[in-house]
């Protein structure tokens, strides 16, 4: 579904990523782990247009993304819930969905999703009204999912789910993204929690200083001597 | 009761001029919320648009009815010189640092004014703007208030409710509050970025070029200098009211010209200009965020 190969990115004079390749199929969860700065996040942004990509090639359903802009991509199913959750916190929550689903022309599919992300969200239903700035950390993550669900995605890529929330939280948010899985969108997650990641994912990839150091089966890895001593703290 | 009959005729011409500055502050608010550039030709599409109305009535004649149509053309002008203007030279240094753009501003600035004195059609001299006769209504026996005052208020909160609609109840509006928000994150929602900002200088210019209208109504001399003065007060009236904010221009605008108009009835008129800059320097000092204006330093 989703290939990248050979993907090379630069900041200014800094190469952040060294020929970056993995592959995502249809229906899976597929993790990206590493430590900070390891690339993760510059990786998702590259798919998803918001940095240039120097050299490599990213596809989409058997189109070329490696030169398109972000709000092609969106239009081609591919969404991003952005590291930080980045809602719009000057609009209100039901303002925040409608930009979700900017790039939808079926308002009837449109209402339909509403109700989908309101029975997955209840929360989000009581607070429609209100400006997404105040709403809590979590109820902000859900937001952001929700958000991009909005724009019925075939692949979603998520950057840091668990950032910032209470444990408790983590958990719930997490079974949402194995819901999401469940009723068929792919995902790509990136998370510096790695035990959390592998324990949800298919498959995994490991990345260090911008390149992929190892990958393979999301429970092999997690039972790995290499990945418990590095990032699963022993 | 005369000192009161004087203060409530200027409050009146005050809020009269001040409904121009908001016009005119409008733009340059919105523009600065979503790509926090000070557009300093701003001021300069209001006197092109005087003059494109100029044009029409001369060609037309003045009346009422030629009046109210020739702000079509005046907009739709000044929207494409706008959005012309964003795309040849501020899009291009949209990735560079910030004061690149700002200075491009004061040049594409200077080009408006010179470009316009240069035109054989235009040149330096200033011209007579049609006015329709003077009327005046007189409301109580406390104030008199003229047909271009009216002419003022009706255009002015016509064109303030239909940008309120437009900015809270439609797509697009909706979209401009979220990348004025996060560019980053409205692009991943499939907002197309750059469409929402020419979208924010077809607004801008279009107020401007009614500001531009009513102005020489209510002046009625035209040059190509004439944005100038103006474009700083609005400018002005938008820092005052917190750049960024629509509601914030609006009263921002108002304050500015009731100030103005109050000080050049009971002080003296040489000082409305410094008492203007006097309260943009006294806002700074005391609330840099403006009165409507959110603190800065927010984001995380």
């Amino acid at each position: 579904m989703l290939k990248v190969e050979n993907l090379d990115v630069y900041y200014g004079n800094i190469h952040a990523l060294h020929e970056v390749s993995f592959e995502v199929k249809e229906g899976e969860i597929v993790t990206l782990i590493g430590a900070n700065g390891a690339g993760k996040t510059t990786t998702l942004h590259a798919i998803s247009g918001l940095i240039p990509i120097a050299a490599g090639s990213v596809r989409f359903l058997e189109q070329d993304l490696t030169a398109a802009l972000p709000h092609q991509i969106v239009q081609l199913g591919l969404a991003h819930v952005p590291e930080g959750r980045r809602i719009f916190a000057n609009l209100t929550v039901k303002e925040n969905l409608e930009m979700g689903a900017f790039t939808r022309k079926d308002p009837k599919g449109i209402k339909d999703d509403y109700q989908m992300v309101f029975t997955r969200f209840p929360r989000l239903k009581e607070r429609l009204k209100q400006v997404a700035g105040t709403l809590s950390g979590g109820e902000q993550q859900m937001l952001a999912i929700a958000r991009t669900l909005m724009s019925r995605p075939k692949l979603v890529l998520m950057d840091e789910p668990s950032m910032g929330l209470a444990p408790l939280l983590v958990k719930e948010i997490f079974e949402i993204i194995k819901e999401i899985n469940a009723t068929g969108a792919t995902i790509l997650l990136v998370e510096q929690n790695a035990q959390l990641a592998l324990s949800i994912a298919n498959r995994a990839y490991v990345l260090e200083t911008g390149r992929v150091v190892l990958q393979g089966d999301a429970k092999e890895l997690a039972n790995s001597e290499e990945v418990r001593k590095a990032y699963l703290g022993g | 009761m005369d000192f009161l009959q004087q203060f409530c005729q200027q409050t009146l011409n005050g809020l009269s001029l001040g409904s121009i500055y908001a016009l005119l502050a409008l733009g340059y608010t919105m523009v600065y919320g979503i790509i926090k550039l000070i557009n300093f030709a701003h001021g300069d599409i209001l006197m092109v648009g005087a003059f494109v109305s100029y044009f029409v009535l001369k060609q037309w004649g003045i009346t009422p009815v030629t009046l109210m149509l020739s702000f079509l053309p005046a907009m739709l002008f000044c929207l494409t010189l706008g959005v012309t203007m964003e795309k040849l030279c501020y899009k291009p240094l949209r990735n560079q640092p910030r004061i690149n753009s700002l200075i491009t501003a004061i040049g594409v600035s200077f080009l408006l004014e010179n470009g316009a004195r240069v035109l054989p059609m235009i040149g330096p001299n200033p011209r007579v703007f049609p006015t329709l006769p003077v009327v005046n209504y007189n409301w109580f026996g406390l104030v008199s208030i003229s047909q271009v005052q009216i002419l003022v208020f009706v255009v002015a909160i016509f064109l303030m409710l239909v940008l309120n609609y437009i900015v809270s109840f439609t797509k697009i509006g909706k979209a401009m509050r979220a990348v004025s928000f996060d560019k980053g994150a409205s692009a991943l929602m499939g907002i197309n970025v750059d469409r929402v900002i020419s979208f924010t200088f077809v607004l801008g210019s279009s107020l401007a070029a009614a500001a531009g209208i009513l102005f020489a109504s209510a002046y009625p001399q035209i040059e190509p200098y004439m944005g100038i003065m103006p474009g700083m007060k609005a400018f002005i009236a938008a820092v005052l009211g917190g750049i960024g904010s629509i509601p914030g221009a609006v009263l921002g605008g108002l304050i500015l010209g009731v100030a103005e108009t109050l000080t050049k009835g009971f002080l003296s008129s040489q000082l409305s200009d410094a008492i203007a800059f006097g309260l943009l320097i006294l806002i700074l000092v005391v609330k840099p965020s403006g009165l409507l204006g959110k603190p800065m330093g927010e984001k995380v």
